[in-house]
């Protein structure tokens, strides 16, 4: 009984959503709009995050100038202290001349105006990659003690700012998403409840001849469902295509300009399908009982 | 098989139907009349338990719909068939589908669906419509469609509210044919209208209420309103419920 209940269900679903063509189609382009616009500050989000991350790697080299009279000796001596410490990935030293080529590359084309020193201005130095942020303040303390040391630079106030620019990013982004998820619940409800009361008079003939609640309901139910899903399928593929054809564009711009990579398409379409077809056959699930409620009381 | 005890259902303070008391047997075929706004959808919502009554007890096909919770209103209005003045069939649904939508509630299987949908068209004489919309048919086909989904599942009454007011005499007469050729094979008919020769020419129960009270119970009775010059002036008056421009 309760299967042939489903059966019934779901062959009414595809009879009424053709039968209705319009409405199915209305409500199909909202949701698809909607989860469209969900999708478009999905990849917004996932790439500046990934943008900050690899920005933040930029800056957890701490560097340490040495004074001229330091010899050899007692910077392998601090390499090596450097390295025993909690949080450091990596210490190297790094001699005044090849810090000198290090800027020569960094110059590119330019690189011929260095050759105008006669005297290389730039001191020897060790670096240390952190491999916690948090952690650099205090290998900096265990840096500042040693003896020969000109100065000590890390981008802490860098650090700390784009790390809070980081948090606002997430957070800003957690409300823009939550906030359109409601809105198109919203709007699916309504859009839902229009088809619904297009067919109150029809729900109130069914109630008549004696069906129940959920004998009503099922078809509509599966019907919010089979568009929400479909929904869910043309805008996974609309936000792939949009992507895609950013990638193509910027890809490579972006790679050069700021030397990091964008969330490759392939990972991001595979989290988005899973995303979208939950989002999408819950909106239409929700939306459906949502907007029926007031038709079924008595 | 129906029966009133005592029942008072007010609106505000506008008088529904009060103190009524009455039975219907099995197999009746009783005509319900009265002005408009006596009482009769009042008498018929209680049936159906459409709204609850304030005072009294009512008692349908052995249950005492007083006491049915919501969620079991469907099963009593499954056991009562239901035909109304604008047929009320589902618009996006063919004949056979309407039809068969009655049965597909109670879950019966597809096979009994299929054998026994074309026999009821059959003998409501629709069987070649069977695959248009309502909105192709004719009023009286119209109804016969509602009449067959009313009786496919056999219920023990049919009511039926005014199912001859959108027809044309002789389309009425032979829903009425219909009708009594129903409650020939067992099947309890109240039947609310307001056609007096449809009344007299079938010489059933009347049951007449006014003013939320029953004033007569007659078998073999007539529609009695004409005899009455005072309501008959009122009643055809124009926008009147005898007012042909109406109706």
């Amino acid at each position: 009984m309760f299967i042939r209940g489903i059966g019934h269900a779901i062959k009414q679903a595809f009879i009424q959503i053709f039968r209705n063509r319009a409405m199915s189609f209305a409500s199909l382009f909202s949701i698809t709009a909607m989860l469209l616009i969900l999708g478009l500050f999905f990849i917004l989000i996932v790439n500046v995050n990934m943008v900050t991350e690899s920005a933040k790697k930029q800056f957890d080299t701490i560097q340490i100038y040495l004074l001229d009279q330091t010899d050899q000796v007692a910077a392998t001596q601090m390499v090596h202290d450097l390295s025993d410490l909690e949080g450091v990935a990596k210490a190297w030293y790094l001699s005044k001349e090849d810090a000198m080529k290090e800027y020569k590359t960094k110059w590119g084309d330019k690189g011929y105006l260095l050759d105008g020193f006669t005297e290389n201005p730039l001191p020897n130095s060790i670096r240390v990659q952190v491999s916690d942020l948090s952690l650099a303040d205090s290998v900096v303390e265990v840096a500042k003690k040693f003896e020969g040391i000109e100065d000590i630079k890390y981008y802490q106030t860098a650090v700390d700012k784009l790390l809070s620019v980081t948090n606002y990013i997430r957070t800003g982004a957690l409300v823009i998403i939550l906030s359109l998820v409601v809105v198109s619940v919203v709007v699916v409800a309504n859009t839902i409840k229009l088809t619904v009361l297009a067919r109150a008079r029809e729900i109130n003939i069914m109630k008549y001849v004696g069906a129940n609640n959920w004998f009503i309901r099922g078809p509509f139910l599966v019907e919010g469902m089979l568009i929400g899903f479909l929904s869910a399928a043309v805008s996974v593929g609309l936000v792939s295509l949009i992507y895609s054809k950013v990638m193509e564009l910027f890809g490579t711009d972006m790679f050069l300009m700021f030397s990091v990579t964008m969330v490759p398409e392939r990972f991001l379409i595979v989290n988005l399908i899973m995303i979208f077809m939950a989002l999408g056959i819950s909106i239409g699930a929700f939306g459906s009982i949502i907007s029926m409620r007031r038709f079924l009381d008595t | 098989m129906i029966k009133f005890e005592d029942v008072t259902k007010k609106y505000g303070s506008n008088i529904g139907i009060e103190d009524v008391t009455v039975s219907i047997d099995k197999g009746d075929f009783v005509f319900l009349v009265g002005p408009s706004g006596a009482g009769k959808s009042t008498f018929i919502k209680l049936i159906l338990k459409e709204v609850c009554e304030d005072k009294g007890r009512i008692h349908v096909n052995g249950m005492e719909v007083t006491r049915l919770s919501n969620r079991q209103t469907p099963k009593l209005r499954r056991s009562i068939g239901i035909v109304f003045q604008d047929f009320r069939l589902l618009p996006n649904k063919t004949v056979e589908e309407n039809v068969a939508f009655a049965m597909e509630i109670l879950h019966i299987s597809s096979r009994t669906i299929r054998r026994n949908v074309p026999q009821v068209l059959n003998l409501m004489g629709i069987s070649s419509k069977a695959k248009k919309y309502p909105h192709e048919l004719s009023a009286g086909e119209q109804q016969r469609v509602a009449i067959a989904r009313a009786v496919i599942n056999n219920p023990t009454v049919l009511i039926a509210d005014e199912p001859t007011g959108n027809l044309d005499p002789d389309t009425a007469w032979e829903i009425m044919q219909l009708l009594d050729q129903i409650n020939r094979r067992g099947t309890t008919i109240l039947m609310v209208t307001h056609a007096k020769d449809i009344v007299d020419r079938m010489g059933k129960r009347v049951i007449a209420i006014d003013k939320g009270k029953i004033v007569r119970d007659d078998r073999g009775g007539t529609y009695g309103y004409y005899e009455d010059e005072e309501a008959h002036s009122f009643l055809c008056k124009p926008g009147g419920v005898f007012d042909s421009n109406v109706y």
